[in-house]
């Protein structure tokens, strides 16, 4: 065993953990945070991002021992005093999800992507998420999401001055 | 999946990770961003007994000037390496190459040494280093000794870093001023390079002066294009030229065939993407 203390959503933990743990395990199993998921064996997903000190990481490719005396942000710890995270409510207005499973790891490589470049075009947004698959929906209003959520975070913006029209189905 | 069980230690000195790994016998194994690591214990591909985390050495992350070199720690991850302007005003390629390893997510953990350490021929920095003459730095119980990268990579995930032993550093000489391309084949996002070419040109006056290419992908270990190299020097990087020179890019190649591609379209490959990465190095 060895012992990690992280604080995770803003909240600090201290527990003893095996060494080959993983820290999405941490996150859903020993803390009960379900909103990380997992969605595959290869690291490829990108379902389970979280950031760890303020970087994108994909939790299943880090030991939870490795995040000792770390700082972790999981998609529960976005909203704030019960409103949801700008890049949250885009994904919502866009319809920039179908099953949903893929969603909280897209939110969090997007938070992340937009902390780094805050006005991204097209290809960048394309780029910058490129660690995150979609089985569902053809990753069309995702980018649309992630542009209109870049929107409103710009300095002065109150809202999404004007969501792009979302489009239903998979294209 | 989840890995098999081990021992871990996060030592606090280059010296104390290198006896733990002597302590652990043939059965440790260094993690260092784990990006290549974890994905392999989860599969349980290896069942290492000790793992030696490298996560405590803050002064492997480094990035400096010593002298007329780069030196990087290698423990710097990709992300840090590819923003970090020593990096990008004098090793512009291996900055351009990490752009195009992975994706965010996994430039934030993956580093230089853990990259370049595993060695896959498929590997993104191999080339770059090998084409670049970079220096390994390599610290074990008698000290530090350095291996220039012609006797680095040794074949498929083998390189000369021993068993109890821990690369620390990657110095690159100087490339001021040079122009270069990382020019990368593959199909899908995040996905590995099919084939990949690396170049950097000295250009004196519109004659190539100097050449430098390397291979991704082509053989058990990065190929260095010599034949390419020697094929620019005097020549203007003029489009004929270039394709002229490019012909020489599968010599001393072994192009693997896999399900991604068969040897004879690596080899086309190889002659395709040298000609592209050489006229976008010249500009
Ligand atoms: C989804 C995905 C896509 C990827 N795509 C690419 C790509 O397109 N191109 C590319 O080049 N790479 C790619 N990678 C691999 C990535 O570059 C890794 O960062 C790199 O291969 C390993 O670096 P690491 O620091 O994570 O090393 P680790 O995974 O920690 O270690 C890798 C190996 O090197 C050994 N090692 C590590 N550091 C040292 C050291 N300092 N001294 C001695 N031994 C050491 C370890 O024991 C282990 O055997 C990808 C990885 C993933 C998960
Ligand atoms: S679960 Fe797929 S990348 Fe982590
Ligand atoms: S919405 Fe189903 S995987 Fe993205």
């Amino acid at each position: 065993m060895a012992q990690v203390r992280v604080t995770v959503d803003g909240v600090e933990y201290a527990d003893d953990v095996e060494p080959r743990m993983l820290l999405v395990y941490y996150l859903r199993e020993r803390l009960g945070k379900t909103g990380t998921v997992v969605g595959c064996d290869t690291s490829n997903c990108g379902a389970c991002t979280v950031h760890l000190n303020g970087r994108s990481v994909k939790s299943c490719s880090v030991l939870a021992v490795q995040a000792d005396g770390g700082e972790v942000l999981t998609i529960e710890g976005l909203a704030r005093d019960g409103e949801l995270h700008p890049v949250q409510k885009a994904f919502n207005e866009c319809h920039a999800l179908q099953c949903g499973y893929c969603t909280p790891g897209m939110i969090m490589a997007a938070v992340d992507l937009l902390g780094d470049n805050p006005d991204p075009d097209e290809q960048e947004v394309r780029e910058g998420i490129e660690g995150n698959l979609c089985r569902c929906t053809g990753y069309q209003n995702i980018v649309r999401a992630v542009q209109s959520a870049a929107k409103a975070m710009q300095p002065g913006a109150e809202r999404p001055a004007e969501a792009p029209a979302p489009v239903a189905g998979g294209n | 999946m989840i890995p098999a069980k081990f021992d871990y230690v996060r030592p606090s000195t280059v010296e104390e990770a290198v006896s733990a790994l002597q302590q652990g016998g043939e059965d440790a194994k260094v993690l260092a961003g784990g990006q290549s690591l974890l994905p392999v214990l989860r599969l349980r591909l290896a069942a290492p007994s000790l793992v030696v985390d490298l996560g405590g050495l803050a002064e492997l992350r480094q990035i400096g000037e010593d002298g007329d070199m780069i030196a990087i720690g290698a423990m710097a991850a990709h992300h840090d390496v590819m923003r970090n302007e020593l990096v990008q005003r004098h090793v512009a390629l291996l900055g351009q190459a990490t752009e195009t390893v992975a994706d965010r997510q996994v430039r934030h953990r993956g580093t230089l040494g853990g990259a370049l350490a595993h060695a896959d021929p498929a590997g993104d920095l191999g080339p770059v280093a090998l084409a670049l003459d970079a220096e390994f730095v390599i610290a074990g119980s008698g000290g530090s000794r350095t291996v220039p990268a012609s006797e680095f990579f040794v074949d498929y995930f083998t390189t000369a870093i021993g068993e109890n032993e821990i690369l620390t550093q990657v110095r690159f000489p100087k490339y001021t001023g040079w122009g270069s391309h990382y020019e990368k084949f593959n199909r899908t996002a995040q996905a590995w390079s099919m084939v990949a070419v690396a170049a950097a040109l000295k250009i004196d006056g519109g004659t190539i002066s100097e050449a430098r290419v390397g291979l991704a992908n082509m053989s058990s270990t990065p190929v260095r294009a010599t034949g390419v190299e020697q094929a620019l020097v005097g020549q203007a990087a003029t489009a004929d030229a270039v394709r002229a020179a490019a012909e020489h890019a599968t010599e001393g190649t072994d192009a693997p065939s896999d399900a991604d591609a068969a040897a004879d379209y690596r080899e086309h490959l190889a002659r395709v993407l040298t000609g592209r990465a050489v006229l976008a190095a010249a500009g």
